[in-house]
Order: C-alpha cells, then sequence, then structure tokens
C-alpha cells in the first residue's frame, strides 16, 4: 500500500490488516521518496539492456521502440541505472516538486 | 450430564482441550505444564483424538506454530509456562494483532532468575499488554470451564483474539480434584466448529501479516484496540450460555462475603480458596472482611470492578508480582486507576505475596486484613508491601 494509498479512517481498516487482494504489492508506489531521477539520451543508448537487468525495483521495460524505459511510479531514484550504463546514456538529474 | 471423577488439574484441562476437539496443538514441555500437553500427546498417539500434535523445538516455535495452525482454519491449542511464556513474547503481540485465536493455558510460574520453578504470576503479568483475552481460574473445575469458554469467545466472529486462561502452577495444576467432565454432545452444542471468515487457503489466496507503514500502523493499532474491548460482550454471553447448558456461573468479577465489608481482599487465581477461608475465619471473630477475585483480567472488568468495590472502604490489592520500581504491583497499580475517577473510592493498599512458591497462608490473609484495618485510619506509608519475606 502507497503511503497516499493508506490514508484511511481506523473505521475502514480491513480485517487485521490483512491483504485480500493477491499481488497487490505491485500498487504499492515505491517511487514516492526519489531526490534524483534517470533521464534517457536515446542519441547515446544502444538498448543494452544493462539498466534493465541490474535495477534493484525492476523499474525498467522496454518500449516499442526496444528502448529501455524506467517507470517513475517504482523508481527511488537510486542511480545504479546511469552508473552502469555503457555509453553514459543516462544522467541523473534533480527531482523538482 | 457428565460424571464426576476425581483427576489431576492439568489431565482434566487436556481432557477439556479433546473435548473441545482440538485439531492442532503445537507445544513444548516445561514445568509445571508438563502434564496437560503430555497427556494430550498420548491422547493423540492412542487415537482417542483426531489432532495433530507437533513437537517443536522451542516455545517460540511453538506459538509460531499456532500461528500458522489457526490462520488455516484449524482450532488450535498450546500451553506453557515461566520461561517458555517469555521465550513466546514477540509472538503473543502478532497472535493478537492478525487476529488469531490460538488457546492457551499458561500453567503460572515465576520467573528466574533466581531459577524457580514454583508458583506466582510473574510470567503472566510481563505478558499483560500482549492483547490476548486473560482469564484466571480457581480450581480445577473452573480451568475446565474457561478453557471451553475460552474456545467459545476467541474463535467467534465478533471476538477473533487469542486467549489466555491462567492456571497456578502446582497449586492448582498438579492438585487432583473432584472434576465433571461434560458430555461431547454438549460441549458439541456450546462449541460450534471454527469457522472463521477469513483463512490461508490456496483456492482463496489472502495475505497476512504485511508491513504496516507510519500512515496506517496507528489506524490499524485503534481498530485493534476497539475490537479487542468490543470482546466484552462475547465473553459475558458465553459465560451466561454456559451456565444454561451446564449449570456452573462465571462473572468477570466474583464477590464473597462483601455484603457490609470494611476490607476487601482482592487476588486472582487459586490462593481464593485460602482467602475464604480466612474470611469465613475473621467473619466469625466479627471481622467485617470479604473477598473479590478477578476471573476476568484482559479485557479488564471496570464496571464489574467497581460495583464489586463501590461503598467499601479499605480494598487490600494481593498481588503475586513484582513491578519493580513502580506503584505498585501489576494488580495494585491498575486497580487504583481503575478507581481514580470515582468519586467514592476504597482506599487501596497494595500487598506483594507468594513469590517464587512461597506459600501463602490463611495467617497471612489474616495478617493482610489486619494491616488493612490499620490503614483505615492511616495512609500506608509504602506504595506496596511484602508479606511474608524474614526481616532476620
Amino acid at each position: 500500500m502507497g503511503k497516499d494509498q493508506a490514508l484511511m479512517s481506523w473505521k475502514d481498516v480491513p480485517f487485521g490488516l490483512y491483504i485480500f487482494e493477491p499481488g497487490n504489492s505491485a500498487q504499492f508506489k515505491t517511487g514516492d521518496w526519489r531526490s534524483m531521477r534517470p533521464e534517457l539520451d536515446k542519441e547515446k543508448c544502444v538498448k543494452c539492456g544493462s539498466c534493465y537487468i541490474l535495477c534493484p525495483d525492476m523499474c525498467y521495460e522496454a518500449d516499442e521502440e526496444g528502448f529501455y524505459q524506467v517507470n517513475l511510479f517504482y523508481c527511488k531514484g537510486c542511480g545504479i541505472c546511469a552508473a552502469v550504463c555503457p555509453k553514459g546514456a543516462i544522467t541523473m538529474v534533480l527531482e523538482e516538486v | 450430564m457428565g460424571k464426576r471423577v476425581a483427576m489431576e488439574v492439568s489431565i482434566a484441562i487436556a481432557e477439556a482441550v479433546k473435548l473441545a476437539r482440538a485439531e492442532v496443538i503445537a507445544a513444548y514441555p516445561i514445568t509445571p505444564q508438563t502434564h496437560i500437553v503430555e497427556h494430550l500427546s498420548e491422547l493423540v498417539a492412542n487415537g482417542e483424538l483426531d489432532a495433530e500434535y507437533v513437537t517443536v523445538e522451542s516455545e517460540h516455535s511453538a506459538i509460531s506454530c499456532c500461528l500458522g495452525s489457526v490462520a488455516t482454519g484449524a482450532r488450535t491449542f498450546t500451553s506453557t509456562s515461566s520461561q517458555g511464556l517469555a521465550l513466546m513474547h514477540e509472538i503473543l503481540f502478532i497472535a493478537s494483532a492478525l487476529r488469531l485465536p490460538v488457546v492457551m493455558v499458561v500453567a503460572n510460574r515465576a520467573l528466574s532468575a533466581p531459577i524457580s520453578i514454583w508458583n506466582d504470576h510473574s510470567d503472566i503479568m510481563a505478558q499483560r499488554d500482549i492483547g490476548w483475552i486473560q482469564t484466571f481460574a480457581e480450581n480445577g473445575q473452573e480451568a475446565v470451564d474457561l478453557v471451553l469458554h475460552a474456545f467459545r469467545v476467541a474463535e467467534d466472529r465478533n471476538v477473533m483474539f487469542p486467549m489466555i486462561v491462567n492456571i497456578d502452577g502446582f497449586t492448582l495444576s498438579h492438585v487432583i480434584e473432584p472434576i465433571v467432565l461434560p458430555d461431547q454432545e454438549d460441549v458439541d452444542a456450546f462449541l460450534p466448529p471454527f469457522r472463521p471468515k477469513y483463512k490461508l487457503d490456496p483456492r482463496k489466496p489472502i495475505s497476512i501479516g504485511a508491513v504496516g507503514v507510519p500512515e496506517i500502523y496507528f489506524e490499524a493499532k485503534k481498530a485493534q484496540d476497539e475490537a479487542f474491548k468490543n470482546s466484552r460482550r462475547v465473553i459475558l454471553r458465553a459465560w451466561k450460555d454456559f451456565a444454561t447448558r451446564f449449570g456452573r456461573e462465571y462473572h468477570p468479577v466474583e464477590t464473597y462475603r462483601m455484603e457490609d465489608a470494611e476490607v476487601g481482599l482482592l487476588i486472582m487465581g487459586s490462593l481464593a480458596e485460602t482467602a475464604m477461608t480466612a474470611v469465613d475465619k475473621m467473619r466469625e471473630e466479627g471481622k467485617k472482611v470479604g473477598l473479590i477475585r478477578l476471573r476476568l483480567w484482559r479485557p479488564f472488568p471496570t464496571k464489574e470492578f467497581r460495583k464489586a468495590v463501590s461503598g467499601l472502604p479499605v480494598l487490600a490489592v494481593i498481588d503475586r508480582a513484582l513491578t519493580p520500581g513502580a506503584s505498585g504491583g501489576p494488580v495494585g497499580t491498575e486497580v487504583r486507576s481503575v478507581l481514580y475517577h470515582c468519586a467514592r473510592r476504597p482506599r487501596v493498599v497494595n500487598f506483594v505475596a507468594g513469590l517464587g512458591g512461597r506459600d501463602v497462608t490463611v495467617e497471612d490473609f489474616e495478617e493482610m486484613a489486619d494491616r488493612a484495618f490499620f490503614y483505615k485510619k492511616k495512609r500506608p506509608k509504602e506504595a506496596y508491601e511484602l508479606i511474608g519475606v524474614r526481616e532476620s
């Protein structure tokens, strides 16, 4: 449950805080405390998939053209993708509110 | 309707668990609880009880196993004492928060150190805040009846909280008493099969025990607290139904010769029987003493307790555990707090007695009552006094 999804009255808390919908952790917004966000330069990217393989939150997914794109709902901004990119195609930029 | 048979209270408790048709028992032997689970393992091994008996390597595993078992919808029982209960500690909170209605008998025993296998209430008082419903039995018959009551209450869909029945180690667990074991069909009528609304079932998967982020944890605890307080109604209703079916009446608070009493002794557990003898003796001598016994400890029966002490000048609370550095024993501080907002409340005098198996005799109760009479006019200097400790 994401933080913004958890704001409910105690009266609405499910019995024992059970989860009745299996696999709903996919709805857990892990990307809500990111301070840096990865940005992809498609000119430099060779679609090697290192970011996809090494992302600890499995945020990357290939788009129709085969570029790996980050899903900011889950991305915590750890910067591993940028660090491992062999072409320097990923830059971490400040997340501005 | 049941036969009256002389038997050891521990064996009778095991027989009650059998009558309740427990489906899973996971336990680790520890004195003075051992005979309960030993007899249950025999019943299972002999095919007299159709249950899974899980032998585990510790009490921590025993209670963990029980949680898993009850989560699948199986009626589950365990029993322990002292260090074993302490070892269960962290899991006990999880059982109540996850609303898993395990039933456990605790044969109350002192905590180490010094090492002691003998009776007092320090083990259970250290588990005061685990969120389990807790009752205290006075004698063997009551222990049997409270076990049946515990399954009925704990598994009620309007409750769904684990429950502990406390029995004094040795002074109750190892005593042979005439006990009426009810007939199976009557127990079946009183105690329907366990049918939880939610359970672990691969055909309908759910998750139990997820993280509670700061945004939801507090609300979850409030929901738990409210549900726990609401269990009161079911606890009382189950006792009422028990009385109709079996003829033995139980209340959250029992009183004995409290009409016109000037001093009331308050105690939990089997020592109340000794205290009654002391009350009778003192009454014959013209001293107006009565006895109050708490059968229900959690949730605390505030209403019934306040009624029991209304108009009473002095209440002598006898604790069976020490709370170092506190303003009284656990029962003493609780009772003082419960009475604080009452306009007319008795003076509360707090005694600590019978630690680590030290006998508390009729004379000890007389001494406590006499001191309480003295404190009717004079405020006690100490927050609590120890009874029966050698000074020289």
